[in-house]
């Protein structure tokens, strides 16, 4: 089923912590089925950018919307998926109860957990084979395991947009395989993947486009046409002066071969 | 045990146990998540404050004494937060100045109004003296607690596994914190006169911290928590009558021991 259609516009968004501007003049399209880097130094702004798109932070300038709309009238759209080990420790809650948390936009306060509500969460986890570990508490499982259960409380959220927040960070090599497989999987079944990334050599492995960020947008596009940019080379590698491969760890760009 | 039940007097001790017991256990589900014990001992002190208050200005009743400590609470809340604002200094750190002064306020107040036994009074609390106003007080708080934790449940667990995660489900995780400190402090209200401010916090705590060992989902913890809260109570209520203690101090020790127990039990299992 093609979901070309369902597309994100930002225009000149803007973001400033008090006195400090930590974004301005972003502005681009995507749409499903894209799988976008967020690229950037450190405090260029990617995190503020996706908190910016998961409601987070409030926009202060510019429009952000999804299907001419504005974002935050559709925040069912969206999930969220922080880095791993975000969350409280010790928490007793097992893969399956996280999974269940994606249907609260579904259901709000009052409403009963169902029928379509149980299905969709067992859709979600059979969709990250997760079935065998759906009764394991979350502090029990591997980064990747976390990863893939937070994924999975995306799917039954039935959200269009992924927003991951530097998704590859703390998982060993298998794990970073498998989640990259699992981004291209995504977003040919119509979902919009939109994930910060500092592993540069991965860019064009991983993601169809890339978006450069300095506090403002640099640039915005293809992938491939991106990294080949001489003013995003040189933003870039500035700050990343040795960069190894997120998923296999050398400078080669096979992806899990 | 027939001699117990026939007292009338602790035929409603017994009932308040129960009624007290499950509620502050149900709580302490939420309180062990929270993670915010230590910051509720600190409030607990400053009930004490608005309840010498109203000893001072009015009449001191069950619901002078309940809106006094509420007000005495709240009020110590949001200094806490304007004045770490300002200052910059930790929240935790303005909260444990402002709950010592509050509570030596509170001693220097009671021991303007009256004699060293009200001080005690408030301080230990007794469950054996409570009035039909407090026992059905402590059971309308309750109810709306139970009420609240329950309907919001699912909001509640997935603002304090990851607030961030649950803002972004479109859950109003800041909504939900003030809420629910006010029904902690209710909470601890309708305690304070069964166990005294001091224990009442071993009260919101510790069913929970004994029912964690063996619960492996938020529901679970809840409802164990609850019964263990219940339970840990009415024990606790028996031995203070058979072995002549007070009976805020038997509860507590009651429930102490029941931590203990269930520390030692969670070992043996991991080894077997």
């Amino acid at each position: 089923m093609s979901h070309d259609h369902h597309h994100l516009e930002l225009t000149g968004v803007g973001y400033r912590y008090g006195a400090k501007t930590a974004l301005s003049d972003v502005a681009f399209s995507a749409h499903c089925g894209q799988r976008l880097a967020l690229l950037g130094p450190n405090g260029a702004g990617k995190s503020t950018l996706i908190r910016l798109l998961a409601g987070l932070l409030k926009k202060q300038s510019g429009e952000i919307n999804w299907q001419d709309a504005p974002l935050s009238q559709a925040r069912r759209e969206v999930a969220y998926l922080p880095q791993v080990d975000h969350h409280q420790k010790n928490f007793p809650l097992r893969v399956r109860d996280i999974v269940e948390m994606g249907r609260f936009p579904h259901l709000g306060h009052f409403k009963r957990f169902g029928k379509i509500d149980a299905e969709k969460t067992d859709q979600a986890i059979a969709t990250m084979q997760l079935e065998d570990i759906a009764d394991r508490q979350i502090d029990q499982l591997s980064g990747g395991q976390q990863q893939r259960t937070y994924i999975a409380r995306a799917l039954a959220q039935e959200a269009h947009v992924l927003l991951l927040d530097e998704p590859f960070n703390g998982l060993d090599i298998e794990s970073r395989c498998h989640l990259s497989a699992s981004m291209i999987e995504l977003s040919e079944s119509g979902h919009l993947i939109i994930a910060s990334h500092h592993q540069l050599e991965s860019v064009t492995d991983i993601f169809t486009h890339a978006l450069v960020l300095d506090q403002k947008q640099v640039t915005y596009g293809d992938a491939k046409t991106v990294m080949q940019s001489k003013e995003v080379k040189e933003i870039l590698h500035a700050c990343h002066p040795a960069h190894t491969h997120p998923v296999t760890e050398h400078t080669s760009t096979d992806c899990c071969s | 045990m027939m001699e117990f039940f026939d007292l009338n007097l602790y035929q409603r001790a017994f009932i308040a146990a129960l009624i007290i017991g499950y509620v502050n256990g149900f709580t302490s589900a939420f309180v062990l998540l929270h993670r915010s014990p230590l910051k509720l001992a600190a409030f607990s002190h400053s009930l004490l404050p608005g309840v010498a208050m109203a000893a001072l200005l009015f009449t001191l009743t069950a619901i002078t004494a309940f809106f006094g400590a509420l007000i005495a609470a709240i009020l110590i809340g949001v200094l806490t937060i304007l004045l770490s604002r300002i200052s910059k200094i930790h929240d935790e750190t303005v909260l444990a100045v402002l709950y010592t002064g509050a509570f030596a306020i509170g001693i220097m107040v009671l021991n303007h109004v009256g004699s060293n036994q009200e001080l005690e009074k408030w301080l230990l609390g007794n469950i054996t003296a409570l009035s039909d106003l407090d026992l059905k007080m402590s059971l309308v708080v309750g109810l709306i607690t139970v009420s609240f934790l329950t309907i919001y449940r699912r909001a509640l667990v997935a603002h304090l596994f990851d607030p961030e995660v649950a803002a972004s489900l479109g859950i109003r995780t800041r909504v939900l914190e003030y809420v629910s400190f006010v029904i902690l402090i209710l909470v601890l209200i309708t305690t304070l006169q069964a166990v005294g401010c001091v224990l009442a916090v071993g009260l919101i705590v510790t069913p929970a911290a004994i029912a964690r060992s063996f619960v492996k989902t938020p529901d679970a913890l809840f409802l164990v928590s609850g019964i263990v809260g219940a339970v840990g109570c009415a024990l606790g209520l028996l031995a203070s009558y058979y072995l002549d203690q007070p009976a805020g101090a038997s509860i507590t020790v009651v429930l102490t021991g029941g931590f203990l127990l269930s520390v030692l039990l969670k070992l043996k299992k991991g080894r077997a």
